[in-house]
């Protein structure tokens, strides 16, 4: 199977290329010509093809949790989201703790999948933070990096030896960064907005002291430190000291913390729930300089899909989280690239070369000769409304419902095969 | 004359003409109460349900006799705190008592926003009881016009909240609707019971009591939950009697005439001394009977729509 994609515009952030041309893709790979006439040509006049996103921070619900989402439903999300790989966090049930369910769900996701799904290991045994899980059992069945993402380990000395037992992998330790104990209870942002509400807050200290200890124990251990979801303006700041100082950390942030304050949670809205929680604007403005100066590495969506039904109830009873993959790419383009924090380029390299390089994903995240041909065509011009109707993944938690987009991906191509386009 | 929304959910969305509106409707509600016959036929055929989630005497007990005055049905529900989390979702049985065709709920619920999400799903006039920490609306007004009607006004009262702001859906009412008439608001506290942001509300924050009374008008004393000590937000009641009980001794430095006030129930010997809350200066009472007058009016004044309703 051959294709080629004709008088497009290429955007590699991998190479700093950017130019109008034709890509040519045989066997699954990205070739400089073919050996003989394309099986298909796709015409890309007016679009722009980039390296297939990556989202290294997701929750796919399978096994266990199949009534929020489903390694198919949530892949075909992805895919129109314009994502080729994604990350699936491990506090699955059971939990990606152990090789067999690491091998569940590659076969799952190859058998079923429409994109590549990469699990993210447990760094404890049962995510309880008290002892390592075979993190060399985990890595040989096929995890990319570890963590205990929302059960974060608070034992420090677990912390350091997480961070220090991983470095003979080359595995990135993914630290959800929270002080279960400070937070406790919390729902939203501690501030002048869960006063209004009565509701209970989460001061953005429980979030920066998390941030600040891993980091020193980066630096003890040279372990390699990769921060998830940073939401607030010291957490920006912590990081980007850190890395003057020549720490191995790399950090993400989410599209909803550089969109949204907790301004969106007034009415109750179990869609603006997350973990951890929407916070103030000068904490927006600080995650867009982040970006803009390259202390954030990554963009990542933290798709957490939940029922319509867990969400519609009190505030408190919700669960945290929302779902992210149809709407990352189209935030990127009008919250960061449009209003001009960030350039196009240097917006795509946050889903797609840095997160490949952070997570070692040799052959991905680049449109170069020989790379995988995970690729992703955007329309800059495609408008659109996201709506309840339009939405794919199983859940519809979103609090970006209703809103107009400009931009978005258009076809979604993995492994050299056209998995998803726009109709 | 009528408020121009269907639900009351906070006083947070009020707005000065408003208020004035229903401390003027309160006036002619409370006169009725020294006639013989203390009813009128204002809600004749229209339904009230009372769905409480949590345990309360005061506020329901008041909300079913003003319903009752105005001639309304009244239906008590309430469910225990339990079944919250195990039994049927609010939504559902909000759902259920709306197909029963009630035209107003009285809400009162443990946690914040529950009746917001009752009011975002059904078309009947919802009523906040008290949700959570959120806001307890009647009381906020049943204070109000208490003040107004012993003071005679609210321009530049100097009013004063003391005790645990944190956890209060009653002062969040009071500072909305008093700072809205143009009311001096302090609260006083420990700092670990004084909720962030408190400031932007236009509240002045004081640790110190003693400082605080100084010539206020009116002392609103919230009740403390005795739990909260055990979430470390003060170390023993002990300490809290001795640094945050109103006592005689304290007001001395506040206004002679000060009025002394608590939405019950009280704590005696706790937050407030049995000589305090027996004074003269205590209105305690009365606020229990203006609340009445306060939630006809409510009741009096929302805006039932209905989808569907034939004419009558």
């Amino acid at each position: 199977m051959s294709l080629q994609i004709k008088n497009i515009r290429i955007v590699d952030p991998s190479c700093n290329k950017d130019f109008v041309g034709d890509i040519y893709i045989e066997n699954g790979k990205i070739v400089s010509s073919l050996s003989s006439k394309a099986d298909k040509i796709v015409d890309g006049k007016g679009k722009i093809a980039v390296p297939g996103l990556i989202d290294v921070h997701s929750h796919l619900r399978e096994p266990g949790q199949e009534g929020k989402e489903t390694i198919y439903t949530g892949t075909r999300s992805a895919a129109k989201g314009g994502i080729t790989t994604v990350f699936c966090m491990p506090n699955t049930k059971p939990l990606i703790d152990n090789a067999p369910t690491v091998e569940f769900i590659l076969l799952k996701a190859q058998k079923e999948g429409l994109i590549n799904v990469f699990p993210v290991g447990c760094a404890t045994k049962g995510s309880f933070g008290q002892e390592l899980s075979e993190i060399g059992v985990l890595k040989k069945a096929g995890i990319v990096a570890v963590s205990d993402d929302g059960a974060p380990v608070s034992n420090s000395q677990i912390m350091r030896r997480t961070l220090e037992y991983t470095k003979m992998f080359n595995l990135p330790v993914i630290s959800h960064s929270e002080d279960k104990e400070l937070s406790k209870n919390g729902v939203m942002n501690e501030g002048r907005n869960s006063t209004i509400l009565g509701l209970r807050g989460i001061p953005k200290q429980a979030e920066e002291i998390m941030v600040s200890r891993d980091i020193m124990l980066a630096e003890l251990t040279g372990g390699y430190l990769h921060i998830a979801h940073i939401s607030t303006s010291g957490s920006v700041e912590l990081v980007r000291q850190a890395k003057k100082k020549g720490v191995k950390v790399t950090a993400e942030t989410c599209p909803h913390y550089f969109t949204l304050t907790d301004d969106v949670v007034k009415v109750y809205d179990a869609n603006t729930k997350m973990n951890p929680p929407l916070r103030e604007q000068k904490d927006v403005d600080a995650i867009k300089q982040g970006l803009a100066d390259g202390t954030i590495d990554a963009i990542a969506t933290d798709h957490a899909p939940h029922t319509q039904d867990e969400k519609n109830q009190e505030f408190d009873l919700a669960p945290f989280g929302i779902i992210g993959f149809e709407t990352m790419l189209s935030l990127v383009l009008n919250e960061l690239v449009d209003k001009k924090i960030l350039s196009f380029s240097e917006a795509i390299s946050k889903m797609t070369s840095n997160p490949a390089e952070i997570f070692n994903l040799n052959g991905r995240g680049s449109l170069e000769q020989g790379s995988i041909a995970d690729i992703t065509i955007i329309d800059p011009q495609y408008s659109y409304e996201f709506n309840k109707e339009s939405i794919v993944s199983k859940s519809k938690n979103s609090p970006f419902l209703g809103r107009q987009f400009k931009g978005g991906a258009v076809m979604t191509i993995v492994d050299g095969n056209i998995v998803w386009q726009s109709s | 004359m009528s408020l121009n929304c269907k639900d009351l959910l906070g006083l947070e969305h009020l707005d000065k003409k408003d208020l004035q509106t229903i401390l003027g409707s309160v006036k002619l509600f409370k006169s009725l109460f020294t006639r013989s016959v203390k009813k009128v036929p204002t809600l004749v055929g229209k339904t009230v349900v009372i769905l409480f989630y949590e345990p309360s005497t005061r506020t329901r007990t008041s909300f079913e006799i003003a319903a009752k005055r105005l001639s309304a049905d009244v239906v008590n529900v309430t469910v225990s705190t339990s079944s919250i989390v195990k039994g049927e979702c609010l939504i559902d049985t909000g759902k259920t008592l709306e197909a029963m065709k009630a035209d107003y709920i009285i809400v009162r619920h443990s946690l914040a926003g529950a009746p917001a999400i009752l009011a975002r799903n059904l078309s009947a006039s919802i009523i906040n009881a008290g949700d959570g920490f959120h806001e307890h609306p009647t009381q906020g007004l049943l204070d109000l016009y208490t003040m107004y009607e012993k003071k005679k006004k609210l321009e530049r009262l100097k009013v004063l909240l003391v005790g645990d702001i944190l956890h209060s859906r009653v002062a969040k009412s009071n500072i909305w609707a008093l700072t809205k008439m143009g009311a001096q608001v302090a609260v006083s506290g420990p700092p670990t019971l004084i909720p962030a942001g408190i400031e932007d509300l236009g509240v002045k924050v004081y640790y110190d009591l003693d400082e605080a009374v100084k010539q206020v008008d009116v002392v609103n004393i919230l009740r403390i939950q005795l739990e909260r000590q055990k979430e470390n937000l003060f170390p023993s009641v002990y300490e809290y009697v001795e640094l945050y009980q109103l006592t005689k001794e304290r007001l001395r430095s506040a206004k002679k005439d000060v009025l002394i006030m608590h939405p019950g129930p009280m704590n005696r010997g706790i937050e407030i001394s049995s000589d305090v809350a027996d004074s003269s200066n205590a209105v305690i009472n009365e606020q229990v009977t203006n609340g009445i007058a306060v939630r006809m009016a409510v009741l009096y004044l929302l805006n039932p729509k209905r989808k569907n309703e034939s004419s009558n």
